[in-house]
């Protein structure tokens, strides 16, 4: 009993991982496509895709988006940030405050120099200044900012978002 | 005009007598169209490896500009002796046992240049690989096809091997993965086919290019049957598996007498291999692995949704379980590879390969390669499954006015 659980779950774990090989690359891709793909049925792979969210191991669904092209003003920065730890709570509660913010988009702990790099996207740079110096900086537990505009975006989740020049330059045909 | 009559009079008969590759023709006709998506493609969809690309950025600024020795860098050699040991446990001295050459045709052309004498006979499975017959033909001697078909699965057998050979044979050619069909030997009948091919004294050329892209059960490296290594020149190359079809490089690797005889022609007719591909090849061995095997891993998961897209349009087609192409049988359309394939990228804007680019036995057949994106492949498959049923209705209504049913042969000629 227990070898046999043991190798569905190890099948059900590799399964899980090629739907996700799958889908990090395109996220349009339907439940048959991805089915036929791996040669499964397709509501198991409806089912496997749902146990995932629910596990937030698929934590949502986005659209790699070149602002830049869209012609509208954004302003984007990265920030570095130091917080004081807090007894128990070491860096989480304060990254989770900051994490609130809707302008916020990436948040990670870092080893280094700084402990918080925290990614923001405003409709302007005037706008991403004042959220760093009104919002952020503020902030309790927060002891100093470093903020560095970003100027321009060549590659964005893997994907090269500038002219990438690797169209399908192959004949037709060949043998 | 005197110039054309001149000329024909002066051209060698046995290269006038060529045909001109079926796929040349096509070619032709859907160079001419927009919007095409293309199954014809017989190379990777994946650009290079940007780590491959980039070391051989670094062999130019380093000013690896030069001609390298007849053999090739003897650091790749050693690379790819490494490599055939561990992907296959057969043992080739770099030194004097691996050849570089300009791709795999070049080492096919060498191989069947320094074995064949005019008049011998070669064993070529049909439908196979374009090359191998004109290039045995070139040679001054004869292609003798061993006629495969969807009933054994385009697969030679060692009985149909013994029933071909004559007095005059002298070699088999054998590509497995086979280019177009994606039919693949496993080891049980390549030993039978090797035992009769030692038991004639025989030389096996083995195009093993797709090896790396075998996606059911493992590849057998014919080397490595017992008693074949000595007899058998194996040629691969890095067109395929590390999508580098257009840098031109891959190696022959055999016996040293074998090797040094098709060094001598290389050497005066080709000099080496181009500096920068090797340079290229090498990193591709050094550190390719783990990014050649996701590719893997992506042309079976498109093979897979091929299969499944046959077998809703309703067209029969074998399991591919190598290389990159689909071989669906077109029969039940009524039409002949070349209709098909002509009609489909005029109603549909879809190009396969008709099958008889392949020979005869190809006859009936398209060549669909999936090395295509999985956006294209789902549309052209959608665009094909339309086509299918419109002929299949088609076919039906032609049953009632007899006097316009049946494609003759001529019909084709005249359409192409
Ligand atoms: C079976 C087979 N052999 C050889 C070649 C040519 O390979 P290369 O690019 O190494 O010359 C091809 C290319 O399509 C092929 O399909």
């Amino acid at each position: 009993m227990l070898l046999k659980g043991g190798i569905t779950v190890s099948g059900n774990r590799c399964k899980r991982k090629e739907i996700l090989e799958i889908i990090e690359n395109d996220a349009r891709l339907n439940a048959e496509q991805i089915a036929a793909m791996l040669d499964m049925a397709e509501d198991e792979v409806v089912r496997i895709i749902k146990e995932m969210e629910e596990e937030k191991i698929i934590a949502g669904y986005f659209t790699v988006i070149n602002w830049d092209k869209v012609g509208e003003e954004k302003g984007s920065a990265i920030i570095e940030v130091k917080i004081t730890p807090q007894r128990d709570l070491g860096f989480d509660a304060v990254a989770m405050r900051i994490c609130r913010f809707p302008e916020v988009k990436t948040v990670r702990l870092m080893s280094g120099a700084y402990d918080l790099v925290v990614y923001i996207e405003g409709q302007t740079m005037r706008e991403v200044a004042a959220f760093v110096t009104q919002k952020l900086a503020p902030l309790e537990h927060v002891l100093s900012t470093a903020t560095h505009f970003v100027l321009k975006t060549y590659k964005l989740q893997g994907t090269l978002v500038e002219e990438d020049g690797e169209e399908d330059r192959r004949l037709m045909i060949t043998p | 005009m005197t110039n054309t009559t001149d000329w024909k009079a002066k051209i060698n008969p046995l290269v006038l007598g060529i045909q001109p590759s079926g796929i040349r023709r096509f070619f032709d006709l859907v160079a001419e169209m927009k919007g095409v998506i293309s199954l014809g493609v017989g190379e990777p969809d994946f650009v290079t490896p940007w780590h491959i690309r980039e070391a051989c950025m670094y062999s130019l600024e380093k000013g690896y500009t030069m001609y390298t020795s007849n053999h090739g860098l003897l650091e790749l050699r050693e690379a790819i002796a490494r490599n055939i040991a561990a992907a296959c446990g057969v043992a080739y001295n770099p030194r004097h046992e691996i050849l570089i050459t300009v791709g795999v045709s070049e080492g096919l052309d060498l191989a069947v240049r320094t074995i064949l004498c005019p008049g011998d006979e070669v064993l070529i499975p049909e439908p196979s690989y374009v090359s191998y017959a004109p290039v045995t033909i070139m040679a001054g001697a004869k292609p003798v096809f061993l006629k495969t078909s969807a009933e054994n699965g385009f697969r030679i057998n060692a009985a149909m091997v013994e029933k071909a050979i004559t007095p005059k044979t002298k070699a088999l050619i054998l590509c497995n993965p086979n280019n177009p069909t994606g039919a693949t030997l496993d080891r049980k009948h390549l030993l039978e086919i090797a035992e009769v091919v030692r038991a004639h004294d025989l030389i096996f050329i083995s195009d093993e290019i797709y090896g790396r892209l075998t996606y059911v059960g493992e590849h057998t490296c014919v080397p490595s049957l017992p008693g074949m290594r000595d007899r058998t020149i194996l040629l691969d190359g890095f067109s395929k598996a590390y999508a580098m079809t257009g840098w031109r490089v891959g190696y022959a690797a055999g016996a040293q007498d074998f090797i040094a005889a098709m060094t001598k022609i290389h050497q005066y007719t080709m000099l080496c291999a181009p500096v920068t591909a090797q340079a290229a090849a090498l990193e591709a061995l050094r550190n390719g692995e783990s990014g050649m095997k996701k590719m893997v891993d992506q042309y079976n998961r498109r093979r897979r949704l091929v299969i499944k897209a046959f077998h809703e349009m309703g067209l029969p087609c074998g399991e591919p379980r190598g290389a990159f192409y689909a071989f669906p049988d077109i029969r039940s359309t009524g039409l002949s590879s070349e209709d098909f394939a002509q009609q489909l990228l005029q109603e549909e804007k879809v190009a396969v390969v008709p099958g008889n680019a392949f020979g005869e036995q190809g006859e009936g057949f398209v060549r669909c390669s999936y090395s295509a994106s999985i956006n294209d492949l789902t549309e052209a498959f959608k665009r094909m499954n339309s086509f299918v049923r419109r002929r299949a209705r088609k076919g039906q209504v032609l049953t009632f006015s007899p006097g316009k049913s049946g494609i003759k042969k001529e019909d084709i000629c005249q359409t192409m």
